[in-house]
């Protein structure tokens, strides 16, 4: 039961990290290297929180709250992520600096509202109990009540199912669709895809855009359900950075993104279920992060084609170069 | 006469300061191959980018069975029946050639992988040549990428076909197949432009020829009625000496000899299995070989930049009035110049490995003289000179001595590279691929330049990819396929044929077994052929 129970919570913790792995790994599919995952989190984290609070105050806490909240979360995302693409797609711009500079954006954007909107709350913001019921476990009856499956299917909140409803369709989206297999072009080879007569401004915006979303919808799920709709500055706090590397653990595939996301929702949440005698809990803080650091040592090493970044990952294109 | 199916007017483009095309004309019909002749720079590829959507043209245009046609983007050629195979494939190198096919067509569902793999075998199999639909892109070779790419127009029923430059890259029998199969497509009413700067194959394939000279058209010639040197005549504007002289030198003495030598590459596969050769002072070696079969390898083994796996590389020099064989083999090319070894490597990376592009020529010249003065300080006044000297010498055109490299053109790029190397007095220089890119009059001058240290007694290892210009400027030419050597022969006696044969991987044992059951076509001076065995050059023969 203990390994079940240890699995169910490893489960709700990898769930922001597989949101923003797969909004990562469909930016990247599109030859785009995002790495303002973490400003884009933040952006989703108040955005959401700032949508509930407002809904509750001008409609009805709840549901529609929630549904308000996640709408916000992925344009906040996109937003996001389209200031990125109209930049490095556009007009060109360095990738990485981008990336880099959005993340600061996003991060200082969320702090920013947050202690404005704490102000205009009196002191903090925080959500009505119906809206934090609706980011709470599912109510679905009898399943939960079902031995070992209940605890280990049926008992999380609509996000963790949403991710992973969208690591299925993504992979099959890559594997089935003729757009799926256009866009893995545009990432590979945009000269290529260009001769084939496919849009290849018009993919790599969308994709960026769509996966900016997804990156905001993590960020959701660090301020609503992780902070239980309270205002912390600190929510994301490096998630974003993690799930750029899971990218890399995952090889660029949304069906091994959802194993990569357990095992370092997992790592996050050992200190409860495994205390080593002599162990400070900072040196558990430290796991997610020294595993990262041992993953990309080892993914470096020289691999399978297939396995490896897009091609043209981080390179900007421009038809007319010569 | 019909009506042309493809009439291109009066395009015009223009990049920063040079001017690509200036209003040139162009008609294609049904059931034609035409070919487009030109130097490097002369504007063919630019004429055919405008064409296949990838330039849009400042003025012009374009009409398609006499309507007039916008062309702003390749999907807009590609709507129009426009295919164009480019000498860099647009492929995706990790799908499979199906993949790559479903690729270029507009519909969007779901993938039927099987259908479209079937289709391909098909159409396959109506063309005469073979191929794997499952294939991933990544694992073909050259010339099946390129099959995969003239299957890609086919299949989305392209009508005019365009080629840059296909036969770059093939052996003499992969452009035979390949001209079958454009010829098969030409009876099936197709047109096809073929690109090329090869005098042969435009009159053996061509219909009519279209020649550019520096963005300009210059004639539209009937093939049937011109002859090489007419057309020669066209592409470079005068009568030119396109024989390069190989001179005879008296008294070669012995300088390099390399024996089984093996070299892995980074996946720890024999790139190069057991080479032995020799070159001697005062003689130009030629390598011959498709693209990849361990050219650079080899290079970069002599001159210290790859591992060695096996094998010696031993320089003769003389110390103290004493012959010494010295073994290179595991020395770095910085210990190899603190012996005082001299060897000079022209890569074929000019600007990535040879120059450093964003530097200006002086820079360039004292990446190799810095460590001649000792002290902290660089001295900046005997590169100067140096460079100076080079300008002049080798009529170099620069705006000055302190513009960056990179803005020079491919053939001044390339004199700068040469000639530095040449300024070391190397006793072994090794160049790899030194026209690549380069118009006629450019290759004709570095040709010259190799003559000349030929004649100072230099050894010269030259690896080309023109076998024309292999077999006229080399005393001997080394055969590589696959990383073994297959032989190395008189490039007087042996033909172009017997030569592509060997790039293939057949050993010059089979080629002379061959000739002797009667392959006339495989020897060019049959007076000097001998019996089997030979004309195979003794000293370095592989054990096989």
């Amino acid at each position: 039961m203990a390994l079940i129970n240890f699995i169910n919570a490893a489960i709700l913790a990898g769930t922001p990290l597989l949101l923003a792995t797969l909004g990562e790994i469909l930016t990247e599919k599109s030859g785009q290297l995002n790495l303002g995952v973490e400003g884009m989190m933040y952006m989703g984290a108040i955005a959401s929180l700032a949508a509930a609070w407002y809904s509750e105050q001008y409609l009805a806490p709840g549901a529609i709250a929630a549904v308000i909240a996640t709408v916000f979360a992925f344009l906040a995302g996109a937003l996001g992520a389209l200031i990125y693409a109209f930049l490095t797609i556009t007009l060109r711009a360095n990738q990485n600096v981008t990336g880099l500079t959005l993340s600061i954006f996003g991060t200082g954007f969320a702090k920013f509202f947050g202690e404005i909107l704490s102000k205009k709350a009196g002191g903090y913001i925080t959500c009505a109990e119906p809206t934090k019921a609706a980011f709470a476990k599912l109510d679905l009856g009898g399943l939960s009540e079902l031995p070992v499956l209940g605890k280990l299917i049926f008992s999380y909140n609509f996000l963790v199912y949403l991710a992973f409803s969208a690591a299925l369709l993504l992979a099959l989206f890559f594997r089935k669709t003729r757009v799926g297999l256009k866009l893995r072009a545009v990432g590979e080879d945009p000269a290529a895809a260009d001769a084939s007569a496919i849009a290849v401004i018009r993919y790599k915006y969308l994709a960026t855009v769509i996966g900016g979303g997804l990156c905001g919808l993590g960020g959701m799920y660090m301020s609503m359900v992780n902070q239980k709709g309270i205002w912390v500055p600190e929510c994301v706090s490096g998630y974003g950075w993690l799930a750029v590397a899971l990218v890399i653990f995952a090889t660029w595939s949304p069906l091994r993104a959802i194993y990569c996301a357990i095992i370092f929702g997992a790592l996050t949440i050992l200190s409860l279920y495994l205390q080593i005698p002599g162990l400070d809990l900072q040196l558990y803080g430290m796991l997610p992060y020294l595993v990262t650091i041992f993953v990309l040592i080892f993914t470096s090493i020289k691999q399978k084609r297939e396995f490896m970044m897009p091609k043209s990952c981080g390179v900007n294109y421009f038809r007319e170069e010569r | 006469m019909a009506k042309p199916r493809l009439r291109m007017e009066e395009i015009s483009k223009r990049f920063a300061d040079v001017q690509a095309l200036s209003a040139v004309d162009l008609d294609l019909y049904d059931s034609e191959i035409l070919a487009l002749l030109g130097e490097n720079g002369s504007g063919k590829s630019s004429l055919m980018n405008v064409l296949s959507g990838l330039y849009s043209p400042d003025s012009g245009k374009i009409f398609i069975d006499e309507k007039e046609v916008e062309i702003q983007k390749p999907a807009d050629a590609y709507a129009l029946k426009i295919a164009m195979i480019h000498q860099h494939f647009k492929l995706v190198e990790t799908l499979t050639a199906a993949e790559n096919i479903i690729l270029s067509d507009p519909e969007n569902g779901l993938l039927n992988r099987r259908e479209v793999e079937k289709r391909i075998a098909d159409m396959a199999k109506f063309y005469g040549f073979d191929i794997d639909p499952k294939a991933k892109v990544y694992k073909m070779s050259i010339s099946e990428r390129q099959r995969l790419e003239i299957i890609k127009a086919l299949y989305r029923g392209a009508e005019i076909l365009v080629l840059d430059e296909p036969t770059a890259v093939l052996t003499p029998q992969e452009s035979q197949r390949l001209f079958a199969i454009l010829r098969k497509m030409r009876e099936q009413g197709k047109s096809i432009i073929i690109i090329t700067h090869k005098l042969d194959e435009v009159l053996s394939l061509s219909d009519r020829v279209l020649i550019l000279r520096k963005g300009e058209r210059v004639g539209c010639l009937e093939t049937a009625k011109t002859n090489p040197r007419e057309l020669g005549e066209a592409l470079v504007g005068r009568r030119l000496d396109l024989e390069i002289k190989r001179p005879e030198i008296a008294n070669k003495s012995d300088c390099l000899f390399v024996n089984k030598l093996t070299c892995l590459d980074e996946l720890g596969r024999e790139v190069l299995k057991k080479i032995s050769f020799d070159v001697q002072k005062g003689e130009i070696l030629g390598i011959a070989g498709i693209a990849k079969s361990g050219q650079k390898e080899l290079c970069e083994a002599i001159s210290g930049l790859h591992p060695v796996a096996g094998g010696s590389i031993l320089l003769r020099q003389v110390r103290d009035g004493i012959e010494v064989d010295e073994n290179l083999v595991g020395l770095s090319p910085r210990e190899i110049i603190d012996r005082g070894i001299s060897l000079a490597f022209v890569p074929e990376d000019r600007l990535g490995m040879g120059l450093a592009p964003s530097l200006d020529l002086i820079d360039n010249v004292s990446l190799k003289t810095y460590e001649n003065k000792r002290g902290f300080l660089v001295d900046r006044e005997e590169p100067k000179k140096i460079a100076a000297g080079l300008v002049e010498e080798l009529d170099i055109a620069t705006p000055s001595l302190e513009t960056p490299i990179k803005s020079l053109s491919g053939g001044n790029v390339q004199k700068v590279l040469v000639g530095r190397e040449i300024h070391s007095a190397p006793e072994l220089l090794i160049v790899a691929y030194p026209v690549r890119g380069l118009d006629i009059n450019s290759s004709l001058t570095i040709y010259k330049m190799l003559n000349q240290q030929k004649e100072k007694q230099v050894a010269i290892i030259f690896i080309g990819e023109d076998l024309d210009v292999l077999m006229s400027l080399s005393d001997r030419l080394m055969i590589l396929a696959n990383g073994q050597n297959m032989g190395i022969v008189d490039p007087r006696i042996y033909s172009k044929e017997a030569i592509g044969l060997m790039m293939t991987g057949k050993t010059l044992a089979e080629v002379d077994q061959l000739i002797a059951d009667d392959a006339p076509e495989l020897i060019e001076a049959k007076a000097s052929f001998k019996h089997t065995g030979e004309n195979i050059y003794a000293g370095g023969q592989d054990e096989q």
